[in-house]
């Protein structure tokens, strides 16, 4: 299978993408690892006539840790943010980037690319949301930092204006206390994940100082609930506690039936995958270590 | 629609020998190097980026040749099952997987041995569940894994 034609440009500068990404407009498709990209132009979704290739800008690499917040460039590979330093601190990034796919991809497959794409069972963005991430996009009229939430509004939908890209993200490092952990289900290694699910806390004693969830493939985008999380702050993580918050959170899920399974089948699949993150996340934050695993046959 | 697209330029090295190609941008990783190299050794499963036939190393790293431009190779290394064989010798995983049975029709072979060559190249001494992991994102659909498992197992131990 090949991709239809295209013309091919290969940008020295991020200022020369962003250029070329305005001139071409809609036309202009932007490859950084094309994990994802390349299998759609294979099948020919999407109509292109240019190719731009973001793939090799300098300095769009990096994870650090500056003063309190982690900011990770558009261009880390999964495998590259499993295997940083301060993955070894979150261990969430490990699970989320070491857990993505298979080796192969993770070793192509770029954090803002997983971003960017907006898949509804992507990894990224179900798993980042927890860590209450922000986007850093810049464009033609400079950059704009805007919440995760705000970034991707549909499936495989983003906010992204012309001529603009995602070039990094960041969140605050997590305070002492903390836990994380982001689970998926899936059918094989290499396959999307037929439901994931995301967790991070903080405990204060046996009681639960603060908690984010979020659910993935549970719909259009990935899915958090105010109100589950309410439930818990303040409150032991007892099963009993969990098992409540994770009917609320799932309640407000919309897992389509798919070759992937029935609605039933993903909504037991995302309740049990909820309760088992906390619960990961529970432990580590007691310091208890814990290799990430996604599950599949 | 388009008019005539210009030929890119790239320059591989591929096993240790270099190779200057003028190629169409949309040629895929895999495509370059079976039909402009000649290197059949690669092949092409299922051409979505699940089955893992066309695993070969660029710049080291284990990629899935199916889901790269061969454009975005360009000044890169890439090492394929070709480039394990030694010099009428097999690699040590090659002899340890006609050992074990690590194959029956061998479709699936070459992206097996360069994951599992990847493998132990990061981790030489890979526990089973290790194992397993290393090579999850390659299908078989003879073996069942087990004499796969087997010999990368017996070829980390040097007892082939």
């Amino acid at each position: 299978m090949y991709p239809a034609p295209f013309r091919f440009h290969r940008p020295s500068t991020l200022q020369e993408a962003i250029g070329l990404l305005s001139r071409l407009g809609d036309d202009a498709k932007v490859i950084a690892g094309g994990q994802s990209l390349i299998p759609m132009l294979k099948l020919r979704m999407g109509d292109m006539t240019d190719m731009i290739d973001i793939g090799r800008l300098p300095d769009l690499s990096y994870i650090d840790l500056r003063g309190d917040t982690v900011h990770i460039g558009a261009l880390a590979t999964h495998a590259e943010v499993a295997a940083a330093d301060i993955a070894g601190r979150i261990a969430l990034l490990r699970d989320c980037g070491g857990g993505i796919a298979d080796r192969q991809v993770r070793n192509r497959g770029t954090i803002g690319g997983g971003i960017s794409v907006a898949d509804p069972s992507g990894d990224w963005p179900t798993g980042l949301r927890v860590l209450n991430a922000e986007v850093v996009c810049t464009g033609p009229n400079g950059t704009r930092q805007l919440s995760l939430d705000d970034f991707i509004v549909d499936a495989y939908t983003t906010v992204l204006g012309a001529g603009e890209l995602l070039t990094e993200v960041r969140f605050k490092l997590p305070p002492a206390g903390s836990g994380g952990a982001y689970v998926a289900f899936k059918r094989a290694a290499p396959a999307y994940p037929t439901a994931s699910a995301a967790v991070q806390l903080v405990m204060d004693g046996e009681r639960c100082a603060d908690i984010r969830l979020a659910l993935g493939s549970a719909g259009a985008t990935s899915v958090t609930s105010a109100e589950a999380e309410n439930l818990l702050r303040g409150q032991p993580l007892t099963a009993e506690n969990l098992g409540a918050a994770a009917d609320i959170i799932v309640a407000a899920a919309k897992p389509p039936a798919d070759a992937r399974g029935s609605e039933a089948f993903k909504r037991a699949m995302l309740r049990t995958l909820v309760v088992e993150s906390a619960q990961r996340a529970l432990a580590r934050s007691r310091g208890e270590q814990i290799k990430g695993e996604h599950r599949y046959a | 629609m388009l008019e005539a697209i210009q030929p890119v330029s790239i320059e591989v090295t591929v096993n240790g020998h270099n190779y200057r190609r003028d190629i169409e941008p949309r040629l895929l990783l895999v495509e370059f190097i079976r039909e402009e190299l000649g290197l059949t050794g690669t092949h092409i499963g299922c051409d979505t980026s699940y089955c893992g036939a066309c695993t070969i190393l660029l710049d080291g790293k284990p990629i899935k040749s199916c889901t790269a431009l061969a454009v975005q190779a360009d000044g890169c290394e890439v090492t394929t099952v070709e480039g394990l064989e030694g010099e009428q010798q097999l690699h040590p995983l090659q002899a340890a997987f006609s050992e074990h049975h690590g194959l029956q029709c061998g479709y699936c072979t070459p992206g097996m041995l360069i994951s599992a060559y990847s493998l132990l190249q990061e981790n030489p001494s890979p526990s089973r569940e290790e194992i397993c992991k290393g090579i999850a994102g390659n299908l078989c659909r003879c073996t069942g894994y087990q004499n796969i498992i087997k010999a990368v197992d017996a070829a980390a131990k040097g007892g082939n």
